[in-house]
């Protein structure tokens, strides 16, 4: 239980994070929405990588090299650590700039003023607050999940999960995003730190990586895990493409909005690249090392998941202390749905509550009050299905959320490059997308067995989904059509006003 | 110039995320610990921080920095249907 107990230390910290940063709080809609866009260099690196870290990240790299070898940096790591950077350096500036000049706290406030559009940008929000919800979902279930296996069973996934959801809606409540990026902060810092010292510590146990690895390389059974020998090449290719839902995303676009100057991004941009070595590369390592273990691999099969391995791994070789901190920087990451319950509560009063009226008819007050509510239902609602539905489903949803993001972000690149794109060009992107994403739902789901679909010679149901030609994942294809989309259409229906155009694009300046 | 270079340089970048030479290679192990295709991809991570380095001194977008009459920009426009 020492685990389990420096775990709640933790949670008791990130608690009282949320009641510091209430004290601070201004009464406005913008200070508790992005923190009165005063987030300095520092807090806004190790906030916005945080916010980026999820379960997914920490939990499912170590799992999936556990599965699929060494490939799985190189899949989702060192892409990410070149796409990420670019588009924040890029798209990021550009929507950090237009959000202090014109005071827009959303993306779709963004698109609604840029393209001059009002419903269009309703659809916008709902399919983002649509691919948004699965990842608040997991990240509940991911938190009962964790302190269940860090208490060695003691503590129900229930409670468990209960307790995270509790404690993330109260910091959230309280601190807005003023506490969630000092919460961020924390947990990149806790885990850079530990998640080193963990290495070292397990290497010392288990007497060396290089005699382990030697071990590995020996069994015919591990040694394809050290190369990529099983992993498909377009498939790491089309991983190229993911990482694009970065900018797209509502909580990371929304994050871009919170720093104080545009020189923040200096350190974000540059270091970007190094932080993703430093948390994935333990990561990535542990869940190769796990592979040489039999026990480990005897819990898995029994398990049927690979999600715990690096808690296996820790629990085996670090001592209790360590695991508990380390575990304690492992449920910050599941709890990065923070960002997420944030952003759809800012999207919902500013997209919807604000957009409609009730701004103007109950004043600003109420909007927060409002936000505030929306924190709690949003995280009550996610709680009941967590804890109702299969897990399965959500990291299914969860897919589709990155490919759908991925497509969306030539609407997010258009709104401040292009003066050309127009409301229905976006319209025709965030269409296109849906169906997209909905066809491929259908067609994994009406045909279950792997090989190639009747009628539709170049895609394949593959045990992962359905690839196109022969490997790439769906979201190459999507992201092509989406900026066709965006680009014929604008293309073919008249531009904004010249005001507008103007208002994003002044003379001499591009954006 | 400049531009061109940057381009080139993340674009060649790009390229060489697809290490088809190194696929089936789990030898030599680095520092003997790092099969050599993980040990590629550490270096690739080293050289994207290196190539945003280059962006933020030779491409920043100074133009944002410049101050604006905010206030008078902030005004909300018209509701669009």
């Amino acid at each position: 239980m020492i685990e389990a107990a420096v775990v709640f230390a933790y949670l008791a910290i990130v608690l009282y994070m949320g009641i510091f940063a209430f004290r601070r709080h201004r009464g406005t809609g913008e200070d508790y929405f992005l923190a009165s866009r005063s987030l300095g260099p520092i807090v806004f690196l190790f906030s916005l990588f945080g916010t980026n870290m999820t379960a997914f990240s920490i939990l499912g790299s170590s799992g999936k090299t556990f599965q699929d070898g060494i490939g799985v940096y190189g899949l989702m790591a060192s892409s990410s650590g070149l796409i990420i950077p670019l588009t924040l350096l890029f798209v990021g500036t550009r929507l950090w700039a237009v959000g202090k000049r014109f005071g827009h706290m959303t993306p779709v406030q963004i698109f609604r003023d840029r393209w001059e559009a009002g419903h269009i940008g309703t659809l916008i929000f709902v399919l983002q607050a649509a691919l948004l919800v699965p990842y608040i979902v997991v990240g509940v279930m991911g938190g009962g999940k964790t302190l269940h296996a860090l208490s060695s069973g003691q503590i129900p996934e229930a409670v468990g999960g209960g307790v995270v959801a509790l404690v993330v809606m109260s910091y959230v409540f309280c601190g807005g995003m003023r506490g969630t990026a000092w919460v961020n902060t924390f947990q990149t810092i806790l885990f850079l730190t530990f998640g080193v010292l963990a290495i070292v510590v397990i290497g010392n146990s288990l007497g060396g990586f290089s005699s382990t690895l030697n071990r590995m390389l020996e069994d015919e059974a591990t040694a394809h895990l050290l190369s990529r020998e099983h992993m498909n090449a377009y498939v790491f290719f089309s991983f190229m493409f993911i990482p694009l839902s970065a900018i797209a995303f509502p909580h990371i676009c929304i994050f871009c909005l919170t720093a104080k100057k545009v020189e923040s991004f200096k350190y974000t941009v540059i270091l970007y690249p190094v932080c993703i070595l430093a948390i994935w590369l333990p990561c990535v390592f542990l869940g190769m090392i796990a592979a040489s273990d039999a026990s480990i691999q005897d819990t898995v099969q029994a398990a049927g998941s690979s999600d715990h391995v690096m808690l296996l791994v820790l629990k085996q070789h670090a001592p209790r202390w360590l695991t508990g901190i380390l575990g304690a920087a492992i449920m910050a990451a599941v709890m990065a749905s923070d960002s997420q319950i944030l952003a759809l509560s800012t999207m919902f009063t500013e997209d919807i509550f604000a957009y409609y009226g009730g701004k103007k008819l109950f004043g600003e007050k109420v909007q927060v009050v409002t936000g505030r509510i929306f924190v709690i239902v949003v995280t009550a609602v996610a709680y009941v299905i967590a804890m109702t539905t299969h897990q399965q489903i959500f990291d299914i949803a969860i897919k589709y959320a990155f490919t759908g993001y991925a497509a969306l972000a030539p609407l997010t690149i258009a709104a401040v490059f292009w003066k050309r794109g127009t409301k229905y060009g976006a319209l025709a992107s965030t269409l296109v997308v849906m169906g997209g994403l909905l066809l491929i739902a259908y067609l994994e789901a009406a045909y279950p067995e792997t090989g190639s679909i009747p009628g539709l010679p170049l895609l394949t149901r593959t045990p992962g989904g359905v690839v196109f030609f022969r490997g790439l994942l769906p979201v190459v294809p999507l992201v092509l059509l989406s900026t066709l989309a965006m680009i014929i259409v604008s293309l073919l229906t008249p531009p904004p006003s010249r005001r507008t155009v103007e208002r994003y694009f002044p003379s001499g300046v591009s954006s | 110039m400049k531009t061109w270079t940057l381009t080139l340089l993340a674009v060649v970048l790009f390229i060489l995320h697809q290490d088809l030479w190194l696929w089936s290679s789990a030898t030599p192990l680095i520092l003997g610990s790092l099969p050599i295709g993980l040990f590629y991809h550490v270096c690739f991570s080293i050289a994207s921080s290196l190539l945003m380095w280059a962006l933020v001194k030779w491409a920043w977008p100074a133009h944002l920095e410049k101050p604006r009459n905010l206030e008078a920009e902030r005004a909300q426009p018209e509701r669009n249907s």
